[in-house]
């Protein structure tokens, strides 16, 4: 028995054990321990690379975000068009179907309201303006996730690859235009469209600028929960994102749904490029969507396709981007370090997902650790 | 005290809440088949992947040849000369049985393919095995394939051997063949474990039976004081009544009769060819044969799912007395000609259902549509989920449970309930019981019968020849696509099945023997 004593030493020092179902309170539990954690290294991190206090690097985080009125309303701005945008991929992710041309769908749809206000704009009523912006972006939108849709539901092409191209050529698109409608000319950009006029912006609602886009981005979420959670075509994406072959069983016509989705899921894109263009930003470049159809997935993914939940992941999100791009500008640290930052706190955050799933197991103790 | 070749002593594996194994005792002798017994879900294979390191135990010992050892990975395994053979084969398709074998090898030295290739004949003839060292694993039978993973492990020279349900996928005749090469392993000194939950096959082949309900080892017994009604009742726990009341076909007629249809995959080769029959309401229509002989494929196209280079699929309709052809028709299509077909796939939850979703949203595939509105109506389907979680006793927390969480046998349930609920005129169930425990299997089959009693055509396609031959009216037996015999299922015995089952292969010359 005494070699077995030391043949014991060979256990594995830590396995994995997959859990079944942990209660949600316990899970929240965790979740807002990781984020904790997460503080808690960060600070390491700050003290050993810039030597400065952590709580004020912290404070400097939080009023960069939400330390003055217009602070706040530029965070809740932000947080609209991105949870737009991920309100526009989650149909497309919960098929299965990876639209990361979300980019590309925003563009466009900005570039036909771009479109509407440059070439219309003196030429019809307001109300006549806002509803050919409206269907134009749509669209545009709608075409611009239907091209990759065909092509999957036709010949099989990989959507992932095709919603990418489709970003480049949607960019490149808008160097075109600008080229055209360049003001002032050789400037290389489109300058804000009908300045003096304001022909075709977006009204402000009690003297504020974005709260119409608010306003609307909170109602798209409530139409996209109640969509997908209760509607017959919303259980028809559920089914075909879960198992093709169970949609072919029950007779789906599992390419309808797929071209359906995607149009949808453009459209809602087109909307978002029809509020950063006729909402806030008022002209159009190829920054105008700036990254957000990527980071859409993000959210959506870890909100695990609840629209709902996406208010929060993309709040999230937001404040991490806008909090640490105030500590790079105040503590005169480069961009580098706010995006340390963020990226510590994300990797917890989406670690505890592990520790929620799994649990571990170290040798001669048999406690769970969490 | 005598030495085991494996010992285990007060072995505990849990997942979660679910303990697979507790405190399990097990010992197998040199030179020894033991079989282990179990329902589904009764830990047989947690316990064995604990023996070839799959899974690390969280408490308990493992003695080999009285000596405490460690297992932690299935390398530590084969250097105590375990080896396992698994139900699903860890073979490359389009390598060799040599190259199959050494592959993963780490001797230190350079791949010498003539000489393993000696090696590989030696054990062969050694044990009886039939074996062809340059045939590619693609060209191979499924018994061949079987064969190439037993030698793989005798090459690395292992002592202690693990079939997990080797049988399964086996005629009549292969598992004879089978059977014959273990023996003289056992003569050879080597210890074999077999799992199973075949009773005539534990009875056969071993000299002890293990055992295993709800994760504890409940009796080893030896095999010659062992009878099926002994072994089922210690397995289960208390008598079962193992028959199936066959009743005689009532107002039988044809419901369904299929003509000539022929299908080919996307490669081009024949996986139907020239299959016809005719299906009578009020009867059980048994489909037999090695898996893999097209059974998939003919109902598919039945269902509407495949579609078919030539023939017809007539269905007679009960209530206007019209003859309809599906083929070519899609699963809506064919509902809406007032065809009321069910269908039990073989792949439950990557066809029948959707393991991330709830009872009851699996309880609306079949009918969500129904209604102008545009919204769901989940009222209809949680009732439906509710009546069949009460009368096929369906072990669930509740109706919004997601079925994958659910046991084998609760998911089968819960798509056989669903399919009989929409009171077809004709059913096909796809292996309805694989993978499910005794009671679960009789449940199922007291399902099925009571509903050709009541009138409908059923098409069973089934494994277990002593179920077909016990359960149908008339049996079909399919062979490479082809229909190789139907037999009425009261005067035909398995050893008739057994070749028809491979008739059609003889024919070819491709044979194993």
């Amino acid at each position: 028995m005494n070699n077995a004593k030391n043949e014991k030493m060979h256990e594995p020092f830590v396995r994995m054990v997959k859990r079944d179902g942990m209660s949600r309170k316990k899970a929240w539990l965790i979740r807002g321990l990781s984020i904790v954690f997460a503080l808690l290294f960060c600070s390491v991190v700050t003290i050993l690379l810039t030597g400065q206090n952590p709580i004020k690097i912290y404070s400097t985080m939080i009023s960069g975000a939400i330390g003055t009125p217009r602070r706040v309303w530029l965070l809740l701005q932000t947080i609209a068009m991105l949870l737009c945008i991920s309100l526009a991929v989650t149909p497309a992710f919960k098929m299965r179907f990876w639209n990361i041309g979300a980019e590309g769908q925003v563009l466009i749809g900005g570039l036909a309201t771009a479109a509407c206000m440059i070439l219309i704009g003196d030429k019809v009523p307001a109300p006549l303006l806002y509803l050919f912006m409206f269907l134009a972006a749509i669209a545009a939108g709608a075409l611009w996730a239907l091209i990759p849709a065909l092509c999957k539901a036709k010949w099989g092409t990989n959507e992932t690859l095709f919603t990418l191209m489709m970003n480049y050529v949607a960019m490149q698109l808008i160097r075109f235009f600008i080229v055209k409608w360049e003001v002032p000319k050789g400037s290389g950009t489109i300058g804000i469209i009908n300045q003096d006029s304001q022909t075709g912006w977006f009204p402000a609602i009690g003297g504020n600028l974005y709260l119409l886009n608010i306003i609307i981005v909170f109602l798209l979420c409530i139409i996209m929960y109640v969509y997908l959670t209760y509607s017959k075509q919303g259980y028809e994406i559920s089914v075909v994102g879960e198992s093709e072959n169970t949609a072919r069983y029950v007779g789906i016509n599992v390419k309808k749904v797929i071209i359906r989705t995607m149009i949808l899921s453009g459209a809602v894109c087109g909307i978002a490029g029809l509020l950063l263009v006729g909402g806030t930003n008022h002209t159009i470049a190829t920054t105008t969507a700036d990254g957000r159809g990527f980071t859409a997935i993000m959210v959506s993914w870890l909100a695990k396709f609840n629209p709902i939940v996406m208010i929060f992941t993309s709040f999230l999100l937001v404040f991490l981007e806008r909090g640490s791009g105030e500590i790079a500008t105040v503590f005169r640290l480069n961009q580098a370090f706010a995006d340390i930052i963020s990226g510590i706190i994300l990797f917890f955050i989406i670690g505890s997902e592990f520790f929620i799933n799994y649990k571990l197991i170290f040798r001669h103790s048999h406690k769970e650790v969490k | 005290m005598e030495t085991f070749a494996i010992e285990l002593k007060g072995v505990t594996k849990t997942f979660g809440s679910l303990v697979a194994n507790n405190n399990v005792d097990l010992s197998v002798k040199k030179g020894e088949i033991l079989a282990i017994l179990g329902e589904n879900g009764s830990g047989k294979t947690t316990l064995m992947n604990m023996i070839s390191g799959i899974y690390y135990p969280d408490e308990g010992h493992i003695f080999i040849n009285g000596e405490e050892v460690v297992i932690r990975t299935p390398k530590d395994a084969f250097s105590h000369g375990i080896g396992m053979i698994h139900q699903h084969f860890k073979l490359v398709d389009v390598f060799n049985t040599v190259e199959n074998i050494v592959l993963g090898l780490n001797s230190g030295k350079k791949y010498d393919l003539s000489e393993a290739k000696k090696n590989i004949v030696d054990i062969s003839e050694k044990y009886g095995f039939v074996i062809d060292p340059d045939k590619k694993i693609y060209e191979m039978s499924v018994s061949e394939k079987q064969t190439v993973e037993i030698v793989k492990v005798l090459y690395r020279g292992a002592d202690i051997l693990i079939l997990d349900e080797p049988t399964a996928v086996l005629t009549p005749q292969e598992t004879e063949k089978l059977f014959a090469v273990l023996r003289r392993m056992r003569e050879d000194g080597k210890s074999i474990i077999i799992i199973t939950h075949k009773m005539h096959e534990v009875l056969s082949i071993s000299d002890r039976v293990a055992v295993l309900r709800k994760g504890e080892h409940i009796a080893t017994v030896e095999t010659a004081e062992a009878s099926e009604a002994s072994l089922t009742e210690l397995m289960v726990g208390k008598k079962v009544k193992l028959n199936i009341e066959r009743t005689e076909p009532l107002n039988t007629c044809v419901r369904l009769s299929v003509e000539n249809i022929s299908c080919k995959n996307r490669e081009g080769i024949t996986l139907l060819d020239d299959v016809s029959f005719n299906v009578m309401a009020g009867e059980i229509f048994g489909i037999a044969g090695i898996s893999g002989s097209g059974q998939r494929e003919l109902l598919e196209a039945i269902a509407g799912l495949q579609h078919i280079e030539n023939g017809s699929i007539n269905y007679l309709n009960p209530k206007t007395g019209e003859t309809s052809d599906l083929r070519d028709h899609t699963p809506i299509e064919i509902r809406e000609m007032g065809v009321r077909l069910s269908f039990v796939p073989e792949d439950r939850l990557g066809m029948g259902l959707v393991g991330n979703m709830s009872i009851t949203d699996n309880m609306m595939l079949r009918s969500y549509r129904r209604g102008k509105s545009a919204f769901i109506d989940r009222k209809k389907p949680h009732d439906l989920a509710d009546k069949i979680i009460s009368e096929l006793e369906v072990a669930t927390p509740d109706a919004e449970t997601p079925v994958r969480r659910l046991s084998g046998g609760n998911v089968q349930k819960v798509l056989v309930g669903r399919e009989i609920s929409s009171s077809p005129a004709l059913l096909m169930a796809a292996y309805p019981v694989r993978g499910l425990d005794i009671n679960s299997s009789y449940m199922i089959y007291n399902l099925l019968n009571k509903q050709k009693e009541n009138g409908v055509a059923v098409i069973f396609v089934g494994e277990d020849l002593d179920v077909l031959v016990e359960l149908c009216d008339r049996i079909m037996v399919i062979s490479s696509g082809h229909v190789s015999g139907i037999v009425d299922a009261r005067s035909t015995n398995k050893e008739e099945l057994g070749l028809l089952m491979t008739k059609a292969k003889e024919q070819e010359g491709s044979v194993n023997e």
